[in-house]
């Protein structure tokens, strides 16, 4: 089918409006994630959101309700955790606590595999015009809260006990990150699924980071790579049928390799400073 | 006049382990003080400690007269280096901005203001021409200068830093030393500067801050790093071996032969069985 005609249809203009909002809120928290070195709870998340899903699937309630909330309580838990225990432990833990709770929900619930499968790997075009709305609210929060947090979670960061005398908490700017994660995931389970909505996360972000030198210029970046790899997805999609996070990972892998082959001759231009 | 840092009864504990006890001192502008001491002795926690981020069990921290409190502008705090990917997309620039305004909600706005108080900062510690080099790319005493500048950029009146010499080369160690000093004496700041040796701080700090033991020893270098006032703070025989203008701590003659080992390693100023 004709990838432009196909706009025609409310079902692609959904699909195209949702993964817009999606790619935003991704390409923007994505460039905290990579800064701040939190990929893997970047990965961990949308997976316990998926045990939400399957969750919210068995009691019959929205299941974006279902993913926000139990990724937002996954992501207090690891933060909490995070504390007193290495970070990485913490995560695998809450990780393993959340895919733990899907599988009962999901052998509770009777659910078909189909149902499984469209949480996995997502199902775009299943996504109604109060799916467009509810993706929409759900990213700009998710970006809300990170913009609010911008210069804090550099700070903590870069310089965790200067930031602390001056009264911003690195305790307080990991949570905001982590529950912006959580709502991003919510926003992208229906797009590209809890499986490959990490690619989403960290590509773009990664790419960006290779091409720009100062944090503004990296989250427009990234937020525009992130739009751009969705946008040729949903189009490969539409064109072969094939399923968009299938895309989505590959373009994001492809984003961040042509970023590392073309950063050394870049780095050497933003290296010297502007005239 | 009020002294910039002063602590009286100092008690610092983690769960049972006390970490130091009773330490009474004051630190005044214009003061440069290096903290010294061997590995665990509570150098950073003391820091921490005066910057208000660690409660004492006991004692009080009052900075320009007034009990130390968070949200402090009057602080500038430098702590140990974190490892950078060389690709954090962060400019000397933006670094410092952080110590400005880094505490605040949004994204900086720019401003005339802004951007001359992070200059007057840069230029403060010779690195105007790092404002837009990537912080990852720098060397470690280009980085460390950067931190500096960022602790300095709010004008405070105390200056902490924590181990800022740590992987440093021989000259840019003499460089941060120095810069440091001029900080404290032209900047009219109370600086306290903790490191593992105390041979870049021979003729330039005004005075060291002895820590061992969970006790403290303070005064001018001379005074304090002598064989009994050491083995008094350690409870046992402590030698200081001078050799060309150099300072040596080690364990003193308990079974005839010392375990000094060479200066030249950052670690080698304390050297304990």
């Amino acid at each position: 089918m004709n990838p432009f005609l196909v706009l025609a249809f409310p079902f692609a203009r959904h699909a195209l409006l949702a993964a817009s909002f999606v790619a935003v809120a991704a390409g923007w928290i994505g460039f905290y994630v990579v800064v701040r070195g939190t990929a893997f709870a970047a990965h961990a998340l949308p997976k316990i959101g998926f045990a939400g899903a399957s969750g919210a699937l068995l009691l019959g309630v929205n299941s974006l309700v279902g993913v926000s909330l139990y990724s937002a309580v996954a992501a207090l838990g690891i933060g909490a955790l995070a504390e007193r225990d290495r970070r990485d432990v913490a995560t695998a833990l809450v990780l393993a606590l959340g895919l733990g709770t899907g599988a009962l929900f999901l052998s509770l619930g009777n659910l078909y595999a189909e149902d499984a499968m469209s949480l996995l790997f997502g199902q775009v075009l299943g996504v109604s015009s109060s799916g467009v709305i509810e993706t929409a609210c759900v990213s700009a929060v998710g970006i809300a809260l990170v913009a609010a947090f911008h210069r804090r979670l550099l700070f903590t960061t870069l310089a965790r006990e200067a930031a602390a005398v001056r009264g911003a908490s690195n305790r307080m700017a990991d949570w905001a990150l982590l529950v912006s994660l959580g709502l991003a995931t919510s926003a992208m389970m229906p797009v590209v699924g809890a499986l490959l909505s990490f690619s989403l996360l960290v590509g773009p972000a990664l790419a960006a980071r290779h091409l720009a030198r100062r944090p503004w210029q990296a989250i427009a970046l990234s937020v525009a790579l992130s739009l751009l790899i969705t946008w040729l997805s949903l189009f490969l999609s539409f064109s072969l049928g094939w399923p968009v996070g299938f895309f989505v990972s590959c373009l994001s892998a492809l984003a961040y390799a042509a970023s590392r082959g073309s950063s050394r001759a870049f780095a050497r231009k933003t290296a010297a400073p502007a005239a | 006049m009020t002294p910039a840092i002063s602590f009286c009864d100092l008690t610092v504990s983690y769960g049972s382990r006390t970490v130091f006890a009773h330490l009474t001192g004051e630190i005044r502008a214009r003061q440069f003080v290096g903290v010294l001491g061997p590995n665990g002795a509570g150098k950073s926690t003391l820091l921490k400690t005066l910057a208000g981020l660690i409660r004492p069990a006991g004692g009080v921290v009052e900075i320009d007269g007034k009990p130390v409190r968070r949200r402090n502008e009057a602080i500038g705090y430098v702590p140990q280096a974190v490892h950078l990917d060389e690709d954090v997309p962060l400019t000397g620039r933006d670094l410092v901005g952080l110590g400005l305004d880094g505490h605040r909600l949004g994204f900086p706005l720019p401003s005339r203001r802004r951007r001359d108080a992070i200059e007057a900062a840069l230029a403060e510690v010779n690195a105007l021409h790092l404002a837009d080099r990537r912080i990852g790319r720098l060397s470690g005493g280009e980085r460390q200068r950067l931190l500096i500048a960022q602790a300095i950029v709010s004008k405070p009146r105390v200056l902490l830093l924590d181990e800022p010499l740590n992987n440093l080369d021989l000259a840019s160690t003499h460089q941060v030393v120095d810069l440091v000093k001029r900080l404290a004496h032209e900047g009219q700041m109370a600086v306290l500067l903790v490191a593992h040796d105390v041979n870049p701080l021979i003729g330039r700090a005004d005075e060291i801050l002895y820590l061992a033991n969970g006790r403290m020893a303070k005064g001018a270098l001379d005074d304090v790093l002598r064989p009994e006032v050491l083995s008094g703070l350690y409870g046992y025989p402590v030698e200081v071996l001078r050799a060309g203008g150099r300072i040596i701590v080690a364990a003193g003659a308990i079974d005839g032969h010392g375990h000094a080992v060479s200066a030249a390693s950052p670690e080698a100023s304390v050297m304990l069985p």
